[in-house]
Order: structure tokens, then sequence, then C-alpha cells
């Protein structure tokens, strides 16, 4: 009655070995690496060549290299020659190379070529900065409500409107108007114009006619959404400047990003980058004059601006008056024009397209231009002391003919690559202007704790672990040493699967989780053998005792475990951060403990007792 | 080996009215403190700012204290951590307009005069983010306990969730109660041992309950009180053995976990021995109380199920 068929033994061999294959990578060490990309995503081929021709130059050896996904991953035997070659490949690449210092895991090849890869740790065990940042909606609801007020003065004036007043109140836009005639002809005219994103409402009060217009809630919820993904996008970039091996920028909720930078060190700088505010400019050049002259003399026309292209730095004089802002923009995405170049499209808001259309109309075949802006804060020491300075960086980062009157979509053609078109939409998007963000929650670990963390949570795993195994080895005999294999092959287990799920991070409280799991895993074991016991007190035969034992506790294993599984799975959906990663382990702990306990050690009983007729057991 | 004589039968109901007077005086005393005294909250909860930097020697706290006061951080708690070349400084929130964010780094500024400490912790939690975080752990302990609820309620009967519910809550009580009497830092960690807790104690009450409701099956002729008396009994060698095993890797954990996980460890430490005390005493006793018998759980094996279609 002890003897389970052949593939029962082989299907467990084979789901622990696959486990412990697939835990496997966490064994090697992780070594210092510099990582280079580039920011139009695209690598060139001899950039590798360069930087080891450099890196030759000054004595410093790789460990071996890869090129993959346009990223280059370089390996170093120490971290001070991996900070050496970072200076070095920064010196020797333009600023449009990413050089970011990362830990490469040293993962055989073949077992790389299986798909299997060392569990991500988290933050608290890596070390790196987590930042949570609330978009300011009240702000971005206020802008929205002030470019209203701006917009119904411009349509108004348009529709012959004479003597009214825009005022904005409490959320709202008041438009005073002399008598009710007026009134009419203005409220056709706004209606007209933004009734699918306004309600509007009408009112007297001592003598005069309001209407009072209201931001519609689907309006409401466009403006937070587009909020939210647009400082989504400017933070992209910005992090591209702080050459992050691994970013993760998330939203999370209704207004919260989420951004990771692991390995990042300097907060201070960090943050700078973060809270900078981009924006962008649409104006007409000034074809008239000489840009060159105007920059070698300095006398820059009245009436002009002189400014840099970005790329090819040569300057250019654009007109003083602004055609267009970004925060008329609303989307900006790359592709392809009628002739199957690269393009980039672009997408205004209603009062926007109106503007655009009227200004360009008037100046078809004319060289039109985008200026990026980026405002950054950032802290110079200068003689000992630290200053905080803003910078205004404004750059050209495209110029094009305007070919017709353009309107709500638009496309800027001409472009020299796919890869020029992704850059400018994405700069266009990150420049149309979002609402500020606030830094609301900070977790920054260093490096000398997260390593500190991660040997603290071996060694209590470890030690958690033999002691347990003592005690049930002296306890249960040879059934605790079955009991001991299948703690083995739980821990196993557990970093087999952690291993293997994409999203699964290990934390410092998930340590915490495979610790506890190791406590509790034997309890599945203690029940199984004290019921085996009990069934022998009575007189049972050792085997109908086994066999019973296993039987009866199944039930009460079930039941005990989904409970706990509830309590972990409520944790897993309510918890932030290293709470959900304590709820992970805990929940991988508590399924796999359940497969080692029952069918494992009945595996290992099976073998050694199954084929004794009447064994004396050793429990 | 062997923890407990083969036939062991103790009279664990007879002193339930002990055990009763007991678990009320604990959970008194621990509203009482909770009420009076509150708990240490860290700044997971309160907002604030927790910078820890490690020295490469030990160092004074007063020097650590004059430098953070010249700085105009004079409100700020400083203390060792575990070693005195670690030190952990709490600020408050700040009412100011500056950026709170970056008072950490401000911090770490004003520390440099003190022998260039090592960064090795920040942490900043915005008071609105520390509201949200402790709604959010009140709730999920809710929807957890409802959880367990319904589950046991479909499981075993309405009286057994009732009794392992009363149990949850008891050790809940009293955890947070030893919280607010030690006063040793509650943070979100200690929230998830809490879960933890419940999780594990149920484990054990769960264990309980099942021998109970196989009993009342088997021995017909037992009292209800009889029947729970020996499945604890019977159970009793079980119920420790785990308990056990537990506390060791949790000893193991507090002794070798490090310094951040001391509250998290101690939250288990305190919540196991109630949790298997609660199964015995809190979860069983209130069985009785709620007059659970034989006729209550027969119903479940009815011969023909057809007659009683409410039966599931």
């Amino acid at each position: 009655m002890n003897h389970y068929p052949m593939w029962k033994y082989l299907l467990i061999l084979l789901i622990v070995a696959a486990a412990a294959l697939y835990a496997l990578p966490n064994l090697y060490p992780n070594v210092p690496a510099v990582q280079i990309s580039h920011e139009s995503g695209e690598l060139s081929d001899t950039t590798l060549n360069v930087v080891k021709k450099a890196f030759a130059k000054n004595g410093i050896a790789t460990q071996g290299e890869e090129q993959q996904d346009n990223k280059l991953l370089m390996r170093f035997s120490d971290d001070e020659t991996q900070l050496k070659a970072q200076d070095i490949a920064k010196d020797t690449l333009d600023g449009q190379h990413i050089v970011a210092l990362n830990l490469a895991p040293a993962t055989p090849n073949w077992l790389r070529s299986l798909g299997a890869s060392p569990m991500s740790l988290g933050l608290d065990l890596r070390g790196g900065v987590h930042f949570l940042l609330q978009v300011d909606m009240d702000a971005a609801k206020n802008k929205a409500i002030n470019n209203y007020v701006s917009s119904f003065r411009t349509s108004l004036r348009e529709a012959k409107q004479k003597r009214f007043s825009v005022t904005e109140n409490n959320g709202q836009v008041n438009v005073k108007f002399r008598d009710a005639e007026s009134r009419i002809a203005g409220l056709d005219a706004l209606r007209s114009e933004y009734g699918n994103e306004l309600a509007f409402d009408e009112n007297e009060e001592s003598g005069d006619y309001f209407v009072t217009a209201k931001i519609s809630e689907e309006a409401l919820n466009e403006i937070q959404t587009l909020a939210v993904q647009q400082n989504i996008q400017t933070l992209r970039n910005r992090v591209n400047e702080l050459g992050v091996a691994e970013p993760v920028i998330q939203q999370q909720g209704a207004e919260r990003i989420v951004v990771q930078l692991p390995g990042v060190q300097d907060t201070a700088k960090a943050k700078e980058i973060l809270g900078a505010t981009a924006t962008v400019e649409f104006r007409m050049v000034d074809e008239q004059n000489d840009p060159f002259a105007a920059a070698e003399t300095g006398r820059v026309p009245v009436g002009s601006v002189l400014y840099y292209e970005r790329d090819s730095k040569n300057p250019i004089l654009l007109k003083r008056s602004v055609m267009l802002t970004g925060d008329r923009v609303i989307n900006a995405t790359s592709g392809f024009d009628e002739n199957g170049t690269p393009a980039a499209i672009i997408t205004l808001d209603s009062q926007g397209a109106n503007r655009f259309s009227k200004v360009t109309g008037e100046n078809i075949k004319k060289l039109m231009a985008v200026v990026f802006i980026d405002n950054k804060t950032i802290t110079v020491n200068k003689d000992g002391e630290k200053i905080r300075k803003t910078i205004k960086s404004e750059e050209v980062i495209s110029v094009a003919r305007i070919q017709e009157q353009l309107s709500k979509r638009f496309q800027i053609e001409g472009l020299d690559s796919t890869h020029e078109a992704l850059k400018l939409s994405l700069l266009l998007r990150a420049g149309a202007l979002a609402a500020p963000v606030e830094i609301v929650e900070e977790r920054t670990v260093g490096p000398s704790l997260g390593k500190q963390n991660i040997e603290l949570g071996k060694k209590s795993i470890l030690i958690g672990l033999m002691l347990v195994m003592i005690f049930m080895l002296l306890y249960y005999k040879v059934f605790g040493l079955a009991a001991n294999f299948a703690l083995a092959a739980n821990l196993i287990l557990i970093i087999g699967v952690m291993s293997l799920i994409p999203g699964a991070t290990l934390t410092l409280p998930g340590i915490a989780g495979i610790v506890l799991t190791v406590g509790m895993a034997v309890d599945a074991n203690v029940l199984i053998f004290e019921r085996i016991r009990e069934e022998l007190r009575i007189g049972n035969s050792p085997q109908a005792s086994i066999h019973a034992g296993y039987a009866k506790a199944l039930s009460t294993i079930a039941d005990a475990n989904i409970t706990t599984l509830i309590a972990a799975v409520v944790l897993f959906v309510f918890g932030t951060g290293p709470i959900k990663g304590f709820a992970v382990t805990l929940s991988i702990g508590i399924v796999c403990s359940m497969f080692t306990a029952i069918m494992g050690t009945r595996a290992l009983v099976n073998l050694y007792y199954g084929n004794k007729k009447t064994p004396s057991l050793a429990i | 080996m062997q923890l407990l004589k083969d036939n062991i039968n103790l009279d664990f109901m007879g002193k339930r009215k002990f055990a009763l007077a007991l678990s009320l005086t604990l959970i008194v005393i621990s509203i009482a403190a909770i009420v009076m005294r509150g708990l240490n909250l860290g700044i997971d909860f309160t907002g604030g700012t927790l910078v820890e930097v490690g020295y490469s020697e030990s160092v004074e706290l007063v020097s650590v204290r004059q430098a953070l006061e010249s700085s105009g951080y004079g409100d700020s708690i400083v203390q060792y951590f575990g070693t005195a070349k670690d030190v952990l400084i709490r600020l408050p929130v700040l009412d100011s307009d500056d950026d709170k964010a970056k008072l950490s780094n401000n911090v770490l500024e004003a520390l440099e005069v003190t022998g260039k400490p090592e960064m090795r912790r920040v942490e900043f939690v915005g008071p609105q983010v520390g509201d949200e975080l402790r709604d959010k752990g009140g709730l999920a302990m809710l929807y957890a306990l409802i959880g367990i609820l319904i589950y046991v309620a479909l499981r075993f009967e309405w009286r057994f969730s009732l009794g392992s519910v009363a149990a949850l809550i008891h050790d809940v009580i009293i955890v947070v109660g030893f919280f607010a009497i030690t006063q040793v830092e509650f943070d979100l960690t200690v929230l998830a041992a809490l879960l933890a807790v419940i999780g594990y104690s149920l484990n054990d009450t769960i264990v309980v309950f099942d021998r109970i409701r196989e009993n009342f099956r088997r021995l017909r002729k037992e009292t209800s009180k009889g029947v729970i008396n020996t499945s604890i009994n019977q159970t009793l060698s079980r119920t420790l053995m785990t308990s056990l095993t537990t506390l060791l890797v949790l000893m193991a954990l507090f002794q070798f976990g490090g310094e951040v996980i001391h509250s998290f460890s101690i939250a288990l430490i305190v919540g196991v021995l109630v949790g298997t005390y609660s199964s015995i005493y809190v979860a069983s006793s209130s069985l009785l109380a709620l007059n659970v018998s034989k006729e209550d759980l027969m119903q479940e094996v009815v011969e023909n199920p057809n007659e009683d279609g409410s039966q599931v």
C-alpha cells in the first residue's frame, strides 16, 4: 500500500531537479560591469572597438563583453577598475551615450541559454533609490483653467464681442457680459468651440449677465491621465542622464509615479534632475539675417533671438514671438509621411490648433523651428561652498519648412531616420508642459547596507534551517531525515521559482518570509508524523499507520495552509514595496512546502519502508 | 524522542475560567496601554525623515547632535543603531516650505563635520503617504479577517468561524498591546508580521478544530467538553512541536537578521506564543461557550444530502 508508481518518483525528481537548475545562477556572484547605450536607442557596432582601444591605452582589462539589445555590457574584475573604465568610456564617447555602472551576473552561458538567471534583488539588497512622486493635480487643473481664460478672450474677440470680462474663480471660468443679447451671441461662440470639454451655465447678478464654465468630469480625467503620462515621459528622458543601468519608472495609482534607480548614490543630484521642468516652443525662423554673423559679432537683429541647434551646434536666428507653447501639444508620435520617410506626428488641442492654423496659414513656405527648454536646479561647488543654481538650457531640436496650413494634426517631415523621428516625438512629449511633481516618499539604501542585508539574510536562513533540521532528526529519526530532505528541496524550489518568475523580487522582508516558511514548512510533516505515531499507538500495523497518517492529515494540512495563504494574498494586494516582497515569498513558500512535505516525504518514506513487510518504524 | 507522554490527558477545559480571566486581563492591559501610552509609530505611519549613517570608528552621539543643532536640526532624535559606529537620526515632519524631500541631503551635509560618515539608509515618508499606509494597513487586517471568517464558515460551521476570529482578534490586540507597553517601534514590517501572526495562529486553530470535528463524529458518547479536551490533548504535541520549530527560526532571525527586522521578529515571536495559547484556550473555549454539540456537526454527514439542500 505504500508504493508510488515509478512516474511519481520521476515527476518529483524532475520538479526538484528543474528547480535546482533554475536556482543555480544565484550561486554565481555578480561582477562589476559598465553598461553603454545610446540616447537614440541604437548603439553603433563600432562603439565596442572605440572603447576597447581607449581601455587598452589606459591599461584596463575587461573580463568579457557582450552587445545585446543595443546595450554594450563590459565586465571588470573589481569595483575600482569599473569606476576607472566608466570615466574613460565617458571621456571617449560623446554626450549622447549613456555610460552606467551595473552589476552583471556571472551566469555561465549554458545556463543562460536555458533562460536561467538569478533572482532580481530589491533595492534594499542591492542598494539604490526608490522615489514616489506625486503629480500636482490641482496645478494641472489650474493651468487648464487659466488656459481657458486666455483662449475665451481670443474666441470672444474673434466672435466680434466687445465689453466682456473673463475671470477665473474657484476652478471655474466666469464671463461677464453687458447685456442679454451679447451673452447669447458669446455663449454660442463659446459652445461651438468648447462644448465638448466644458459645461456652461448662465446666471444674472446685479444687472450683469454671467456665463460660468466648468470642466466636465471626462475632460478632468483626461487632464489627469495626460499629466501623469507626460511626467513619466519626461522622467524617462531625465533618468537617462543619470546613467542608471536598469531604472524603473511606473505609474502607481491615479496620480503617483514610482521611480527606482538601482545603484544610485548621489540622491541630491537625482532629486535635482527629477524635479526639473521642460517645455517646447514653436517659433518662426528669421531667414532674413545671417545667424553665423550674429553669433560671431554678438549683434542679434531686433525681433530675433539667437539659438543653437541641438545636434549640429550651428547657430540659428528665431523670431522673438512664440507661435505655440508645449502645453498645447496633446501628443506626439513617430511614424511615416505619405512618401514613406520618417516623420513626427503631432496632435494639438483645439485652442492650439486654431492659433496654429492661423499663424502657419500666413507663413507657408517659411521655416519653423521647435525649441526645447529644460529648467534644472543644480548644486554647484564654488570655493568650497555649495550654491544652488537654476540652469535653463534652450536648444533647437527641429527645423522644418511649412508646406501648407497646419491644424490639429500635423507632421514634421523630412527626418533622417526612424530614430530621429522617435527622438523628436519623445522630446515633444516631454516638453509638453506637464504638472509639477513632488517627492512624497524616498527610500535609499547604501551599497554597504545592501550587501550586509544579504549576508544577514543568508545567515539567518542557514542557521534557522540547521536548528530545525537537527531538531527534526532527533525527534523523528528516519522520518525526520525525510522531512529534512523535503525542507532542503523546499528551499531550492522557492529560490528556483523566485528566479523563474520575472516580476518576483527578493527583498529583506522577503528573506524573512523564507525564514518563516522554513519554520512553518515542517508543520505539515509534524502533523503527519504525529498521526502515524497515534495510529501505531492504537495498535495498527506499521504500513497501515503510514498510510492512515498521510491520509488523515491531508485535509488538516490543506485547511491550515489555505487560510495562511489567504492572509498572504491579502498582504500582497494591500501591501506596498517591501511588504509585497514578504507576501510573495510567503505564498510561494506555502505552496512549495505543501508539495515537498506531502509528496516529497511520502516518496522517501515509501522508498525506505515500502518494500518491508513489517518494518519497525524509526519515528 | 517525545515531548509528552503517550496517554497525556490534561483537563484544559476545566481550567477555562482561569484562562478566560487571564485572557481578559491581558486584553484589558493591552487596550489600556494602547490608549494611554500609544504606539511608538515608525515614520512609515507618521511621516518624517530617517537617516542611518555608518562611521568607520565609534562616534559620540553628542558630537552628532551638536553638528545637527548647529545646522538647525535641533529637534532631531539621535541614537545608536546596533553598534556605536551606526547612528540613526529621525526628523519629524517639518512645516516649513522647504522641499521636504531634500531634508535628508541637508542632514547628510550637516554631518560631514563629524568625520564623513557613510550614508547607509535614508527613508522619507511624506505625511499624506503615512496616513495612507496606516489606512491601508488597517484595511488589510480587516479584509484578512473577513476572508478567513468566510473560509472557516464554509469549511466548518459559523461557530467555528466565530471562535477562530475571536482567537485572532485576541492575538492581534495582545501583540499590539505588547508594542504599546514596550514602546518597540511599530512600522510597516510589524504590520506584515501581524498578518503573518494571523495566518500562523489560524493555522494552529484549524488543526485543533479539525480534530474536534473529527472527534465529535467519532466519540458519540462523550460530552462536548470531553470531546474538546480529548482533541486538544491529541493535537498537543503537534501544537508544541510546530511552535517550537517556528520559534527556533524566529530566534535565528532575531539574533542574526539585523536591526532592520528586529521589530518584525519580536512581533512574530510574541505572536506565535500568544497564538499557540489562543488556539487552545480562546478558540476552543468559545466553541464550548457557543454550545457546539455533535448534532451541529452530524448534519454535515447526512446520508442523503438531498433532503437538506441547504447543506454543502
